[in-house]
This record gives C-alpha cells, structure tokens and sequence, in this order.
C-alpha cells in the first residue's frame, strides 16, 4: 500500500466570474498533518468542498488510496473515509448530540440504535479527550463543543482523511490548543488531517507539511522544517508584508461613548447583552475580544440604535435613545457594521449612490434642493472618495455587488470616515479580506484615532485587537468580564475570560 | 338537559375536528420536510368531490377514501414537483393549488349538487361504546373518528421514535447535515409533500362522505386554511395538532349548543367564531421570533440545493 491516502491531480472549478481552482494537485501522505494555507478567497475551501463532494469539479481527477474516484456527495465521500469539518456545522440543532451521530447511520433499521450510539460516543469521547454529553441538545453547546461533536461524528465513522476547515476561528486560545491535541491523537490512531487555515502560527504549530495557495493556485508545498512565518507569509501573499503595523502611542481626551448597564435581546429572544458598562474616549481604541455569538453584534448594534435596549448610551455627552440612528448619525458616529453586504451596502445600487447613502442632506451638492436626488452633482465628490481611499472600480456606474470583498469595505470605510466621525463602531472589520485590504483597514482606522475618534472595535480575531487596539474588554456571554493589555504575554489571561472562566473586573 | 348539551357538543367537535385533523396532520409532515403547502383547501376540495363522486358510482365507501386520497396526492405531487425539483416559490404554487382544487372539483361537481349518495354511520365500538356517556361521545362514531384516534398517536410516534422519522424532521432542519449522511432530500421532500396531500384528501373525504354526506361546491369552507394554522398552533407536534382540531371543531359547533340552550347570539356571528379564532392564534403565533423560539423546522418553504450555501 502506497503511503499516499489522497491525491488531488488537476483540479479545475469556475464559479461565474471566479476561477476558484486552477489545475489544483495535491497529496495528503498517511497519518500526516498537511495544512492548506492561503488568504480568504484563495480556493482552498473550494479544493476541499470538492473533495468532500459538495462541488462537482469542472476538471480533474481524485484518487484515494491510489484509487481513481467520483466523488459525487458527502455521503459517498464518508464512504470513501473522507470526512469534513466545514465552517457552519452539519449538526441539527433540535437533536441530541447522540441523535446527530445516529442520523443516516445504517446499522439501525427501523428504531435508530440510541443507546449503543451513546455508548461508542462516550468511549471514543473519553479516548480523545472530546468532553461532550451525549445527551445534550446541539443548540444548547457552544460552538467550540459543537466542534467537538463534529469530530465525534468522523471518529465514529471512522474516517481515515479528516478535512478541518478554519477550526479555530470559532475556538479560545484555550480551546483550540486542546483541539491540537486531539489532532495529534487522531494521527497517532491513523487517521490523515487537511488542517485549512490562514493563521500562519497555527499551520507551523500543527502541521507536517504546508501547501501554499494563491488565487486558485497552488504556490508551494513546504516541509515544516523549512518554514517559517516570513516565508509562508510571502507565499501566501505574492510579496513582502509587513506583519507588523506602527502604531503611535495614544492620546486618549474626554470620553466620547459611555454606555452604562445596557441590556438588549437578541434575535431569538433571551437577553444577549447583560448589563455592559463600557467607555470610550476620543483618541483611544477600545477592543472588545470574545468568541463569536457572545453578544458582539448585538452590543454594537445597540449602540448605534439598530436594537432595543434598556440602560444608558451617551454620545459626546449627550444621552441617546433606544432605536435612534439619525440621532446617533447627527452625533457623528460611523458604523462599519460585519455584513457589509447585507447591511452597510445596498448591492444593487451604483458605487456612488453607496457612497452618498448616508449623507445626503450634509453635503454642498444637496443644499439647493436636499430632496431631489441630482446624480450628475454626485460624481465628482464620489471620484475625490475613490482616490483618497484608493477604490478600484471600472466605473461610478458599477452596481457594488460586483465589487471585490476588500473594495466593498473601502467603500463602507469612505462613506463613514469621510465625515470625520466623533465616534466609529467597527464590528469585524476585516473579517473575508485580504492581506492587502486588511493594512488599509488597519492603517484607516489608526488614522482616524489619530486625529481624535473614539474606535469601538469588535473582532474576533486576536491579533487584530492586538493589533489595533489600546485597551482590550472581553465579552462573555453579554457581560463584560475583564479588561486587559493589548499584547501577547497577556494571550492566556484573555483566552481564560473568553471561556468565562476567569472574570477580572475593573 | 344540560348534560345532553355538553355530549352533543363534546362530540360534535370531535366530527367537526376530524377533517381538520387529517388535512393539518398532512401539512405538518410536509412542513417537518421543509415544503409549505398552502393547497390544502385545494386538496380537501378535490378530495371532498372525487370520494362523493366515487361513492355515488360504486357505492364502495372505502374504496372512495382512497380514491380521494390518491387524487389529493397527485395534485400534491404537482407541488412537490414545483417547489422542490423546479425550486417555485412555494407560497406562490401552494395557492395555485388552492384555485385548481376549487375549480375543478367545482367543474366536475355541477352534476353531483343535490344528488345523494351512501356515507359513513356510526359504529359502535364493542365494549368501550358502553361506557356511559364517553363511550357515546368517543366510541360511537363513524370509522373514520376512529382512524383519526389510531393516526396521531401513530405518527407521533413515526415522526420522534424511528428512524425514518428522525430523518424527515432533519431534513426539514438541517438539510444540509442531512445531505452529508447520506438522506436524499428532495426524495424525503416529494413523499411528505405527497402523503401531506393524501390526508388533506382524506380531510376533504370526510366531510362528503361522513360530516354532510352530499357534495356542495367549495364545501371545505375554509377548512384548509384553518388546517395551516393549526399546524402552526400545535408548534409542528401532532398530538397538539389533535387538541387543536378538536378545540376548533368545538368552536364551529357550538353554535347549535348556544342555540339550544338558548343563549341569544346571532347565528350569522356564531359561523365566524373558528375564523376569528384563527385571526387570534396568528396573531400571537406569527413572527419569525415566535417561531424560531417554537421549533418551526428551520428550512421551512426554503429550496435545498447542495452547492449553495446560505
């Protein structure tokens, strides 16, 4: 038996507009970790949605154990030992963990076999150190034991090449460093792990071997002796990055945003934030780190008066009620708010429409007549946006849904910042960027806190809190459970509140 | 005197139930699939006419239930086909439905108005329809009450203890975890949406053939409807979905108990009790919070397609 389980040989996809894969080859050896590195939009979850079977490839062949395949479904990749872990779980939320396992499984017949399912869950739970209650219902875990049901789930099919897809977007520091080790476990056991990723720290940690890709393309297949972050960093780029951004020490002034024991529902009904306290001051960044669904959104929301709340927010002094954008617009607050597609931007409408959303009755063009819409007086201010914030657009006419993900977000940071916001509310602002569009973010935003706004950044993402931010909050299931320092020897004290084990209050 | 009031009443809801009992039964299989049917009233109607017309024919009652089933099937399986193979707007394709149940059985129908034909009577269940009063109320009806008491029971069980059953509500909720073990979908789909409509047309059989023997055009009366909010009503759970059909079975009925015991309501305001009824429990049941906090299946009126992600 030859000690290559995978083999990837020409791989080609196209999406309309979108060349995904481009001649992909790729191989995954026995009882490896073999990371598959690159920037969101590369093709790398595309690659592994077609060895999994959601996308029928237009090109290529697949062979697992040096078998030529058609992998038509997830299903038959499950029979082929190739199990995947996407990003948004295949679990039903309504079932038990055991229920989950169950389902499809065709050793039951009529009765699905409850009891023994929950006796091989808890024996492999116990073997790879996955502490899941069988019995609980799946909406009832957090994502990080969800996680660990998705890997039950492969466990107990026994699949031979795990597919992991950014696993530890969802995790604590805590959390993803036992994820490691349950890895480590399954190799030992037999199994073969694609681990994609675009963490650099991560992929050295973890993998074997790191295959590099870049729009579509596979760059390079590195030994893991032979890598480090600069090198993969450049690979995954296409040049020279910067990793680290300079930042000016701050000069934090009045307070711009006070909010004081604010509480607001969620969209399934139970209170999401509970009793925040918070403050902002002109000058600073305040980031707020936590997993994701502990409140953020809603937290963010709140402020800017998209969500009922109970409590206190005061803008520049002046106190703010529940459900008032316009106010908060007058006030100079700028929202950057995480679906910028759905919420910052309307897709179908041209580039310079989108920039002038928010703004119409404030700008010179609209004082003769601020109720009707005089597009030819719109576009010269709309090509000084598309400068000052390099937008790269064929043309003002473009509709903005067929703009790229990082050009969207310039046009949401144009029409925002350019009116000299007071306050910004940033909720993941470089969440689907490249490395590129996530400097001019960073450097965006470090701008306008030097100039004497107050930032309010939510992230999920460590390193950029760390990156930007001057003071860090830890959200926690709605409450804010401690504050810390913006900087890596602090990583294990944050990551122990994010899991809420650990409430350090000011 | 009064006790007599409260039997007749008591069983007059369950007669009264029992056609929405089916027909909400069947929109709340294919609703734990994932595909809204508005067609009921549609399905019942043509159901309702093709059991009259049966019977009046052959004179053959059962073979005029299933007849009745299998038509309201086949103008299901025209939804499945529309809403799951060519991806329509449910909604849309659920109400065409509604027009081409009416008017057809309404079409064919012209002939059968104010003729008669054979219908279910009452049977009397050895033993238990001895049992003073609840053995009258319960256990002396028509089979058809009695196949309605067999049929909750049996798919509650169906739909949480078997396998098959766990499958049907996963790919209502999840059908793209589903998917991935191996569950066809859109085969899951076309057999609930088309069983849904067998018992819609069992519904609609019921009231020619057992409640009012003799076919009146558009004699469901809205009946369909009320069966899409019951199934909201009893939160996709078949056992509520019965307390429910028999609650508003009780509220139509209770107009001839008000009557006799002489209580002075217009019957004209009476009629329109299960209506407003029905304007009530949407009103504190719709919502997409009510509904996310109530379990509605959350792939509900939603196309599956594998490479499209939501």
């Amino acid at each position: 038996m030859s000690d290559i389980v995978l083999k990837l040989s020409g791989i080609v996809k196209s999406f309309p507009g979108v060349l995904a894969n481009d001649h992909v080859d790729f191989t995954l050896k026995r009882g490896e970790v073999h990371a598959l590195l690159g920037e969101n939009g590369a093709g790398k979850t595309t690659l592994m949605n077609i060895t999994y079977g959601i996308y029928k490839p237009d090109e290529g062949e697949i062979y697992v154990n040096d078998k030529r395949v058609e992998i038509t479904s997830p299903h038959r990749a499950m029979e082929y030992g190739i199990g995947m872990i996407q990003q948004h779980f295949s679990l039903v939320p309504s079932f038990s963990v055991a229920e989950n396992i169950a389902l499809g499984l065709k050793e039951s017949k009529i009765l699905p076999k409850i009891d023994l399912v929950r006796k091989k869950v808890k024996t492999l739970a116990e073997r790879f150190g996955l502490d899941v209650n069988p019995d609980s219902r799946i909406w009832q875990l957090s994502a990080g034991e969800q996680q660990r049901v998705e890997i039950l789930k492969l466990l107990y099919m026994s699949a031979q090449i795990m597919i992991l897809d950014e696993p530890t977007a969802i995790l604590t520091p805590q959390e993803a460093a036992n994820l490691f080790k349950t890895i480590k476990e399954m190799v030992k056991y037999g199994a073969s792990v694609i681990f994609i990723s675009h963490k650099l720290k991560e992929v050295l940690e973890i993998s074997d071997r790191i295959t590099v890709m870049r729009h579509g393309k596979v760059i390079d297949t590195l030994q893991k002796e032979e890598a480090n972050e600069r090198i993969l960093a450049k690979k995954m780029v296409g040049r020279e990055v910067v990793l680290k951004i300079s930042k000016k020490p701050p000069k934090p002034r009045e307070i711009e945003l006070e909010v004081k024991d604010l509480w607001a529902r969620g969209d399934k009904g139970p209170y999401a934030v509970r009793g925040v306290s918070l403050d902002v001051k002109s000058g600073e960044i305040l980031g707020i780190a936590g997993v994701a669904g502990n409140g953020q959104r809603e937290l963010a929301e709140s402020i800017y008066g998209l969500r009922k709340y109970t409590g206190e927010v005061k803008i520049g002094g002046e106190m703010m009620h529940s459900l008032g954008v316009v106010s908060r617009m007058k006030s100079g607050v700028a929202y950057i708010p995480q679906d910028r597609k759905g919420v910052a931007l309307c897709g179908g409408l041209p580039l310079y429409y989108n920039l002038f959303l928010k703004k119409p009755f404030r700008i010179p063009e609209f004082y003769l007549n601020p109720y009707l819409f005089n597009s030819s007086r719109l576009k010269k201010p709309s090509e000084q946006l598309v400068d000052e914030y390099l937008i790269s657009a064929s043309s003002l006419n473009l509709e903005v849904k067929y703009l790229s993900g990082g050009t969207m977000q310039k046009v949401v940071l144009a029409r925002e910042l350019s009116l000299n916001p007071k306050l910004i509310i940033a909720v993941h602002p470089t969440r689907g960027l490249d490395v590129g569009a996530t400097e001019f973010v960073y450097k965006t935003l470090l701008k306008a806190r030097d100039n004497g706004a107050a930032i309010l950044l939510i992230a999920g993402d460590l390193e950029e809190i760390f990156t930007l931010s001057d003071r860090v909050a830890v959200l926690y299931e709605g409450e804010i459970v401690g504050y810390s320092k913006p900087d890596e020897s602090h990583l294990e004290e944050i990551g122990l509140m994010m899991a809420g084990v650990r409430r350090v209050k000011k | 005197m009064s006790q007599n009031i409260v039997i007749t009443t008591v069983a007059g809801a369950i007669r009264a139930g029992t056609p929405l009992l089916f027909a909400s039964i069947g929109e709340l299989l294919a609703e734990r699939s994932g595909v809204l049917n508005l067609g009921v009233e549609g399905m019942m109607l043509i159901g309702a006419f093709t059991g009259f017309a049966v019977s009046y024919n052959t004179g053959n009652l059962w073979l005029a239930v299933v007849v009745a089933m299998v038509v309201a099937a086949l103008l299901a399986a025209l939804h499945a086909f529309m809403s799951v193979t060519l991806r329509a707007n449910q909604v849309v394709s659920g109400l065409a439905l509604v027009f081409l149940g009416s008017g057809l059985s309404g079409f064919w129908g012209q002939r059968y108005v104010g003729t008669q034909a054979p219908g279910f009577s009452n049977l009397s269940i050895p033993l238990l329809g001895k049992i003073p009063i609840i053995g009258e109320v319960l256990f002396d009806r028509d089979p058809l009450v009695y196949v309605g008491y067999i049929l909750v029971p049996l798919v509650w069980w169906f739909l949480y203890k078997t396998r098959a059953g766990m499958n049907l509500r996963a790919v209502g909720e999840a059908p793209s975890a589903a998917d991935a073990r191996g569950i066809n979908v859109s085969l899951t789909r076309y057999i609930y949406t088309i069983v849904g409509g067998a018992f819609a047309g069992l519904g609609g059989a019921y009231l020619s053939l057992a409640y009012t023997p003799m076919w009146v055009e558009n004699m469901s009366a809205g009946r369909g409807w009320i069966a899409i909010v019951l199934v909201i009503f009893a939160i996709w759970d078949p056992l509520l979905a019965m307390v429910g059909a028999y609650l508003f079975g009780g509220i139509s009925v209770l107009q001839f108990g008000l009557q006799v015991a002489q209580i002075p309501i217009p019957a004209n305001i009476m009629k329109m009790f299960p209506y407003l009824f029905t304007i009530i429990v949407m009103l504190f049941t719709s919502g997409e919070k009510m509904k996310k906090r109530f379990g509605a299946p959350s792939a509900l009126g939603i196309p599956y397609s594998r490479e499209e992600k939501t």
